[in-house]
């Protein structure tokens, strides 16, 4: 167990006091970095290879089809025979389009979507980059996709491209506040950025501390990186494909790519902020398997999500959002606020629940409280109908106009 | 020079030519990726000065959130492709000039007239962002205090009429 748990780390040391034999202190860190990155993009650029594979299995399935069969045994290899069909597929640059900035493009995607992975911690002290504001530097790259898909949807000259740019820099621009709101309840709690910090105070996973954080995380995470039901950007029965139409052969490759890789960055950045990270759960595996296994699970959801609900359209998104989820995780953070006065996990760098006891109040405490937030905003957003009807049945005059329900206008009809 | 002089002067430089190229670009889209470059840049400038947590501030902000904006904005404007040759200059540029070349000369006269004070030794803090959040709680409470009761209200106003 211990053995397998620190395998890559001891690997990397021998690799590293092996090197220091031939090469100064400086170079051989410096190597280090160059393996550790080479490492770590690939591992996520073959995870996409995967994701596809295990997507269009696991959508197969609910929809009552089989899913791809044909290519090696329960059609394993079709992601393989995916990429080479992109990798041999013509370079295309349309006529009009603006040719640097549309050639720049798939690679401005790939790029963040494979630097969120540098400060994930994937097992036991098997982190790329421990930085102290890791959090922060999450949400700053993750940001930087929209540019690349704005500069791919205005590059392409074409509407349906520009369309989809728009509709990406408005929806990501707005879910981008409810992931930020969301993530202050996890600093509030921890007190630090750091993600090892974050993951080794997770004696109990936050998702029992922060259950409607996690909630809010999970459907503003699935807007960020335009996953299904959020995929408008690319609706494919409105706009074509969106802002990748004019994008062909393994430039369309690399958008896809970057979707896939980003959305396994949130699955990834949710198990280590929710989930306890590397933290194994009763059963013990090396902790990098544990990971995994949670990050895939994760990933797991998505793929449920675009089996099972359709699509929204861009004035509900946009109203979910703005007048839903900030205001709801504005509250939330009001209580967490409340709650680590009365209740902290960590007090001056320590932490200072200790205990089966202690961990079993701290965490009734706050999901009890987050039972009662969901209450009070069940209250608060009652339908406009049933608004109307309570006011009617006190007597009064409701103030605004009973919506005629489509029964009703069925009726009348 | 050090490894770190070199790359200071390479990142001011591509910061600079980014600029540069922005005032200059044709295409106002263009003018705005070239900004985001120029972003870029200075959030490398910060990094390398050791100040990692304002370098991410400046990619969360101005790239993640102003850049973006802009970009936005200039999908909302008819000359989005930028197909029409449009003057980039009008009569006011002599005066534009005069001003600018004035004040590059007082922010050069600035720079180079103050005695900038050098510390013998500087003991980096171990944790900037605990260092920064406790400077934020103790001596500069108050305009933290009022920064973000300004923000809030930004953005509980922009809720409300939202709602409306």
């Amino acid at each position: 167990m211990e053995f397998l748990d620190r395998l890559f780390i001891n690997v990397g040391s021998a690799f590293n006091s092996f090197l220091l034999q031939f090469l100064p202190e400086t170079a051989v860190s410096i190597i280090g970095m160059l393996i550790s990155a080479f490492i770590i993009s690939n591992v996520a650029a073959f995870t996409f290879l995967f994701m596809t594979y295990l997507e269009r299995k696991f959508v197969g399935r609910i929809q009552d089809r089989i899913g791809p069969n044909r290519v090696g045994p329960y059609g394993v290899l079709q992601p393989i025979a995916d990429g080479v069909k992109m990798f041999t597929k013509e370079l295309i640059t349309p006529e009009a389009a603006h040719k640097i900035v549309y050639n720049l493009a798939p690679v401005m995607a790939v790029a963040p979507a494979l630097m969120v992975f540098a400060v994930i911690p994937f097992g036991r002290d098997m982190v790329a980059s421990d930085l102290d504001v890791g959090l922060l530097y999450l949400v700053a790259i993750t940001s930087v996709t929209e540019i690349a898909i704005i500069m791919g949807g205005w590059a392409s000259r074409n509407k349906f491209s520009l369309l989809g740019a728009m509709r990406a820099a408005a929806q990501m621009l707005s879910y981008e506040i409810p992931i930020l709101l969301v993530l202050l309840n996890i600093i509030l709690l921890t007190g630090s950025l750091r993600l090892t910090t974050i993951v080794e105070a997770q004696v109990v996973p936050f998702v029992l501390l922060q259950p409607f954080a996690f909630v809010v995380f999970l459907i503003s995470a699935a807007a960020e990186v335009a996953r299904p039901p959020f995929d408008i950007p690319e609706a494919e029965s409105e706009i074509i494909a969106g802002y990748h139409t004019e994008y062909g052969g393994m430039k369309f490759g690399l958008f896809q790519m970057a979707e896939f890789v980003g959305a396994f960055g949130m699955a990834a950045i949710m198990t280590t902020v929710f989930f306890g990270g590397w933290r194994p759960w009763i059963i013990p595996l090396p902790t990098w398997l544990w990971f995994a296994i949670k990050v895939f699970i994760v990933a797991f959801l998505w793929f449920w999500f675009r089996g099972t609900f359709p699509r929204l359209r861009v004035d509900q998104l946009q109203a979910y959002c703005w007048k839903f989820l900030v205001p709801a995780s504005l509250l939330n953070l009001v209580m967490t606020g409340i709650l680590v006065t009365y209740f902290p996990l960590v007090r001056g760098g320590e932490m200072v629940v200790s205990g089966i006891g202690g961990w079993t109040t701290i965490t009734l405490v706050y999901f009890l409280a987050n039972v009662v937030l969901v209450g009070v905003l069940a209250l608060l957003y009652r339908r406009p109908a049933t608004r109307a009807a309570e006011q009617l049945r006190m007597g009064q005059e409701p103030l605004a106009p009973a919506p005629t329900t489509v029964t009703q206008e069925v009726r009348t009809a | 020079m050090t490894l770190e002089q070199v790359l200071f002067l390479g990142v001011s430089f591509a910061t600079l030519g980014a600029a540069v190229m922005m005032v200059t670009a044709r295409s106002i889209f263009v003018a705005a990726l070239w900004m985001i470059g120029a972003f870029a840049g200075i959030a490398g400038l910060f990094v390398l000065l050791g100040a990692g947590f304002l370098g991410i501030v400046q990619v969360l902000i101005y790239i993640g959130a102003i850049a973006v904006l802009i970009l936005f904005a200039i999908m909302l404007t008819p000359q989005v492709m930028g197909d029409e040759d449009v003057p980039r200059y009008n009569q006011q540029w002599p005066l534009v000039a005069v001003l600018a070349a004035g004040l590059a000369g007082l922010l050069v006269a600035l720079v180079v007239g103050i005695n900038w004070p050098v510390l013998d030794s500087f003991a980096p803090p171990r944790d900037y962002a605990l260092a920064l959040g406790i400077a934020f709680m103790t001596d500069y409470l108050i305009p933290f205090l009022l920064a973000s009761v300004v923000l809030s209200v930004a953005l509980i106003g922009a809720l409300v009429i939202a709602r409306e």
